[in-house]
């Protein structure tokens, strides 16, 4: 008890620590990095852009009216809704199906064996062959695109899951069976808990590469979202634009990860930060 | 307010638990192990370490279903069993008090565990991680749990090892108060004969494996009255009993 109002309290004010000086400066000292490193950048592209001045490479000034004016026009906010869905139908699909198929391999010695050369056949089909054969067997559709990119993820997804399932502690599930533990209390508080630092893994790695095949699956075979914008500023030749859309995306995918990802990560692992 | 059947004693009859390795060699743990514990005994299952004590705990828990034979438990309606294992085998994620309500039947999720916790003297710790815990601490969750579920059968599995003295006497004198509080069937796995004298109403000692019993020891003494001089007076008629067993292969001075 006493140990979590310590806690609390130094995350409330970080002044009243020994040395308050030194303390406040380390703990801004990450961000302020970060906001000197993204300068730099910035100040490095001006500095090229003007000194090769050409419609291909824009400078970052540019880039910039162009987000304003797709933000301003709804274009740049449709899109990028668009494709955030399928990010997050597609992740979803793939990480339920992945899991379930994972955890299985995982437990049972016998299935893995057998469906093992399947896992490396899927791992190794290049995401374009399965995006375009989705197309041609299901048609130009929103269920062939959301379906084609999990395809492409739920490999990896079921690597790392088996791995999880394979590292399971037998002696929590024997005392689970002693106590008598009913399925759903199995599932909630011995299997998920400790396959928790995989489905971590899993969706970290998913989302980074599930966003890069949706873009893809638009530029094949969809009419909207941000891949489509792409392909579509690529014919024009509008690099600025591009760019726009690129930054404006990536942006997106960082709030996801610092906001949603992260805070879940730091409550589902509670139980461990505070080991004495 | 026992329920009906209770009264019926635990009763292992195992033929032979054998067990094979990956390489082809096998090894018996047990042959012709039989015995019985009363109800409301607390029964010690005493032998060199490596004879198969624990293997038979884990044949009764139903954690292990490859041997011949069979046992009965003290039949009941929901007849509930609780063990406490060698390792207190408490979830890491889960804090002190959510680890005890867990392992309780629905019905008894909201129970008012108070009284237990004070007498374990965890009413500080109960929303304290597991990691939090030191390991006589953790062993002393592990009671609570066993505890809690009110057991028609309560298991445990050296449940006092790898402590210091200290601790572990105060961990067997809070066992004793709680158990008889409200004695349940119980049999105890240790290779600790001091620990089983000072504990059980009847000792019942195996051989070197294969295991099989050697003979019982029944301690008619009620545990209030074991002062040391009753102590070593049990030993001295354990040791004649069974001579060469203590010191030989228990490590008993």
């Amino acid at each position: 008890m006493n140990l979590e109002h310590h806690d609390r309290a130094r995350d409330i004010e970080p002044l009243t620590e020994a040395q308050p000086r030194r303390r406040s400066f380390s703990s801004i000292a990450p961000a302020l990095t970060v906001i000197v490193s993204l300068a730099g950048l910035y100040l490095l592209w001006s500095v090229a852009a003007s000194l090769w001045p050409s419609r291909a490479f824009p400078h970052p000034d540019q880039v910039w009216v162009v987000l304003v004016q797709d933000t301003l026009n709804g274009e740049l906010p449709y899109n990028l809704a668009i494709t955030l869905a399928r990010v997050f139908a597609a992740f979803v699909v793939a990480m339920v199906i992945g899991s379930v198929i994972g955890i299985l391999l995982g437990i049972y010695n016998r299935a893995d064996q057998f469906f093992n050369p399947w896992v490396v056949l899927f791992l190794n089909i290049p995401a374009l062959v399965i995006i375009v054969l989705a197309y041609i067997w299901f048609g130009l559709n929103e269920v062939a695109a959301i379906g084609a990119v999990a395809v492409n993820k739920i490999p990896n997804v079921v690597v790392t899951m088996r791995e999880g399932a394979r590292a399971l502690d037998p002696r929590y599930a024997e005392m689970a069976k002693v106590y008598r533990f009913s399925a759903f209390d199995r599932l909630r508080h011995i299997l998920l808990p400790q396959l928790q630092p995989y489905f971590a893994a899993s969706a970290r790695t998913g989302i980074a590469l599930i966003w890069k095949i949706v873009l893809v699956v638009e530029l094949l075979g969809r009419s909207n979202g941000v891949g489509f914008q792409i392909h579509l500023y690529f014919q024009l030749f509008d690099v600025a634009a591009i760019l726009a859309y690129t930054l404006a995306f990536v942006a997106i995918m960082l709030f996801i990860e610092l906001l949603l990802v992260q805070p879940f990560e730091r409550y589902a692992t509670r139980w461990r930060r505070r080991a004495a | 307010m026992q329920p009906v059947g209770a009264a019926a004693p635990l009763r292992v009859d195992i033929a032979e638990k054998t067990f094979r390795s990956s390489e082809g060699v096998s090894v018996t743990a047990l042959k012709n192990l039989a015995f019985e514990v009363r109800q409301g005994e607390f029964a010690c299952l005493v032998g060199p370490s490596g004879c198969g004590k624990t293997t038979t705990l884990r044949i009764l828990l139903g954690l292990d279903t490859d041997f011949s034979g069979s046992f009965q438990m003290p039949a009941s309606d929901d007849g509930r069993i609780a063990a406490v294992f060698q390792e207190p085998t408490l979830l890491p994620w889960r804090t002190v008090e959510q680890n005890v309500r867990l392992a309780l039947p629905k019905a008894m999720r909201h129970t008012d565990l108070t009284r237990l916790f004070d007498s374990l003297g965890l009413s500080q710790m109960r929303e304290l991680y597991p990691s939090e815990l030191s390991l006589g601490l953790a062993r002393r969750v592990a009671l609570a749990r066993a505890f809690a579920v009110e057991p028609t059968v309560l298991f445990l599995d050296e449940p006092f090892v790898s402590l210091d003295d200290q601790t572990a006497e105060r961990l067997r004198y809070l066992v004793l108060s709680v158990w008889s509080a409200r004695p349940t069937t119980a049999l105890m796995v240790t290779h600790n004969v001091r620990e089983a004298l000072m504990l059980s109403d009847r000792i019942i000692l195996l051989s070197a494996r294969p295991a099989h019993v050697l003979g019982y020891f029944d301690i008619r003494i009620p545990r209030e009255s074991r002062n040391p001089q009753v102590m070593s007076d049990l030993a001295r008629s354990f040791r004649q009993k069974f001579p060469g067993v203590m010191q030989a292969e228990m490590g008993y001075p």
